[in-house]
């Protein structure tokens, strides 16, 4: 059974529901006894504010047209350690302000938690992000969070979400028991938004399949541990999909051409696997995923190679080559069903930290294939410079990637960190 | 019969030069051996310590950066040392931190916590001679001390600033090593490594490791609070001022699970 949000009275997704929530929980954190005895001494400031420029090599096949867009970013963190054993507060905000797109400009709490430390257990109450998984391309068993898409789409961008987290530390590993009583709608760019005008999610008017909405209690249970030279988690989900289902019954096509989707949220099951073998300077990944509720049940995975040249002849220099060849047996609205992406990671190690990486993802199929490229390096003490571009080329008929058609673009963004 | 032509060939052996020798290496062998052991014998039983530094990186021409950083080690008797490194300054890499099981000869386990992505990556431990954090120090000269990781050679005695030192020649018998030996001045009263002097994969003298300023924890631990190693191919020097070292502070093996890394702060 589908139920369906009403657009009158749902405020802005922008500094909405999720924000008000959090301030109930904060009211709840700060009201223990924990808390009262605060020594302002102890309390401690960190994070960062940016400004991002943007340059988009055509106009576009999207609504929006512009060629140069600024935005401004900020990310502060308050931490307050409660006991020396590791209980603490922590509070990070986020807020980005972006020129162009309403939509990418937002705020988020991204955590805001009190963290309890015993002999054999965890304990986190609050806003938290969460990352579980080992590949670099995908993210798969990284359910958790919703997605910040709109900041950046390769799913390392995540929503604060409100949880109940309990973590048992045994001889035989960490399971981790999640209760997670609100649901974050994924953000997506707006009509202005770019890259992706010419595909528009009406984020004020999701689809759920909880009548509930976004109310739903989803529960998880996460086992993770190390044995030997192998690192292995499984995990389990159940409720409101974090990805949306995007279904033709429930699109329309504007005059201008733009589609618009509005995002189906169902109920789902997921079981998930993750492993890693280290061994020398090979690292083997593997992600799989099951997923019931969302139409047909389906498989994705991905399986993955790294292989790092250290200290090239005695320079310090590391180069990582990475391998990684995606799988999704969905066909509709997947980008990444039959894909080989190949990485090269330079790290110079120097006293700037510079980095560089490149990677190409190829759609064994149809020819389609994106690709990223991503440099760094701090200057000083206290700014770091980041050079990024990304596009994609040769994207066939039908491929999702064609919403990002006439979209590439290369970014400078310069961060004071404190 | 067989006693009797053994002893004749040791009669004979014991009269050549080429035995002397091997007698005299022998004896230097075990001695730089028995050095070594001491100084472990000496530095062991501190059960746990906590530690924060400074380090301070400065290129040839005299320009400075700092780093600011804090290291839990667990002594293990049955293996290597675990230890957790956490990362305050520079301010972009703050909350970073770095897990590692050390295994003597075998790779050590190490994890990395990226606090921007949240996330525990397992990393290779092959990388022994890369820079540690853009510094002049290796990951391998910060690495825990096993005596099984170097076979020794007792070199000769020498005056070391106020002290007289027992210099030896380490060889690393662990793989991937940027070293072809490493030269270890040790003060006769204390077994502290007084100065070390590494040699690079052609034999040519690489770096030199100075530690100054010893203090005494718990009536038996020498600890430097400050360490210069210079790289005289670069003319490049860091300098590591420790500022706070707590020992037998009382840390407990959940201080080095990969929980203990993500809310490392």
């Amino acid at each position: 059974m589908s139920s369906t949000r009403t657009p009158s009275g749902v405020p802005s997704n922008r500094f909405g529901t999720g924000a008000r929530l959090s301030g109930a929980i904060l009211a709840g954190i700060l009201a223990t006894p924990a808390a009262i005895a605060m020594d302002p001494e102890k309390m401690q400031w960190s994070g960062h504010v940016g400004g991002e420029y943007r340059y988009f090599t055509d106009a576009g096949a999207g609504g929006a047209r512009y060629q140069h867009n600024f935005s401004l970013v900020a990310e502060p963190e308050l931490y307050y350690p409660v006991r020396a054993s590791g209980d603490s507060l922590r509070l990070t905000a986020f807020l980005r302000l972006d020129e162009h797109d309403d939509e990418r400009s937002h705020g988020d709490i991204r955590e805001m938690k009190w963290h309890k430390v015993a002999d054999r257990w965890e304990l986190t109450l609050g806003v938290d992000r969460i990352f579980w998984g080992v590949t670099e391309t995908i993210h798969l068993v990284n359910i958790i969070n919703q997605q910040d898409f709109v900041e950046n789409p390769d799913g390392e961008d995540l929503l604060g979400q409100p949880m109940i987290r309990l973590e048992l530390v045994r001889d035989w590993g960490t399971l981790g028991l999640f209760v997670l009583p609100y649901f974050r709608e994924r953000s997506y760019p707006g009509t202005e938004g770019r890259p992706g005008s010419a595909l528009v999610v009406n984020t004020d008017n999701p689809v759920y399949e909880s009548g509930t909405e976004q109310w739903h209690t989803d529960f998880a249970l996460r086992w993770s541990h190390y044995i030997g030279n192998w690192d292995l988690g499984a995990s389990y989900f159940y409720g409101t999909s974090r990805e949306p289902r995007f279904d033709p019954m429930f699109s329309s096509i504007t005059k201008q051409g733009v589609t618009t989707l509005r995002p189906v949220y169902d109920i789902i099951h997921q079981a998930g696997v993750d492993v890693q073998g280290t061994f020398d300077a090979w690292l083997w990944k593997l992600e799989a995923i099951y997923r019931d509720g969302q139409d047909d049940a389906f498989f994705a995975g991905a399986v993955g190679l790294e292989y790092t040249f250290f200290d090239i002849s005695g320079h310090g220099i590391d180069i990582g080559l990475v391998t990684e060849y995606l799988y999704d047996e969905r066909t509709f609205f997947i980008s990444t069903d039959n894909d080989l992406s190949l990485g090269m990671r330079l790290t110079l190690n120097d006293i700037d930290s510079t980095e560089f990486l490149a990677a190409v993802v190829q759609d064994l199929d149809n020819q389609s294939r994106y690709f990223f490229v991503e440099a760094s390096r701090r200057i000083g003490d206290s700014f770091k410079l980041s050079v990024e571009a990304r596009g994609i080329n040769n994207v066939a008929e039908g491929d999702p990637l064609q919403f990002y058609d006439g979209d590439n673009f290369i970014q400078v963004e310069l961060a004071y960190y404190f | 019969m067989f006693a009797k032509k053994y002893m004749y060939l040791i009669t004979l052996a014991m009269s050549s030069p080429a035995l002397a020798q091997a007698v005299h290496d022998r004896d230097a062998v075990e001695k730089g051996i028995a050095i070594a052991a001491e100084a472990d014998r000496r530095d062991s039983g501190y059960v746990d310590s906590e530690e924060s530094f400074t380090m301070v990186l400065r290129d040839s021409k005299g320009r400075e950066r700092f780093r600011t950083l804090r290291t839990k080690t667990l002594e293990r008797t049955d293996d290597g040392d675990w230890s957790l490194t956490i990362f305050d300054e520079p301010a972009d890499v703050k909350g970073t931190a770095m897990l590692t099981y050390s295994h003597g000869l075998e790779p050590d386990d190490q994890w990395l916590y990226l606090p921007a992505l949240k996330r525990v990556k397992r990393i290779s431990s092959k990388n022994r001679s890369g820079p540690f954090m853009g510094s002049e120090f290796a990951f391998e000269d910060l690495s825990d001390f096993e005596l099984e990781k170097y076979s020794y050679r007792y070199l000769r005695d020498e005056p070391c600033g106020e002290h007289s030192c027992f210099v030896s020649e380490w060889v690393p018998a662990y793989e991937h090593s940027g070293y072809t030996r490493i030269e270890v001045w040790h003060d006769r009263e204390e077994y502290r490594e007084q100065k070390i002097e590494f040699y690079d994969k052609v034999g040519k003298h690489l770096k030199t490791l100075v530690l100054n300023d010893y203090s005494l924890y718990r009536e038996r631990f020498w600890r430097p609070l400050k360490m210069e190693m210079t790289n005289h191919k670069t003319g490049k020097a860091t300098l590591l001022h420790f500022n706070n070292i707590e020992l037998g502070a009382g840390l407990t093996e959940r201080e080095f699970d990969q929980n203990s890394l993500r809310r490392a702060k």
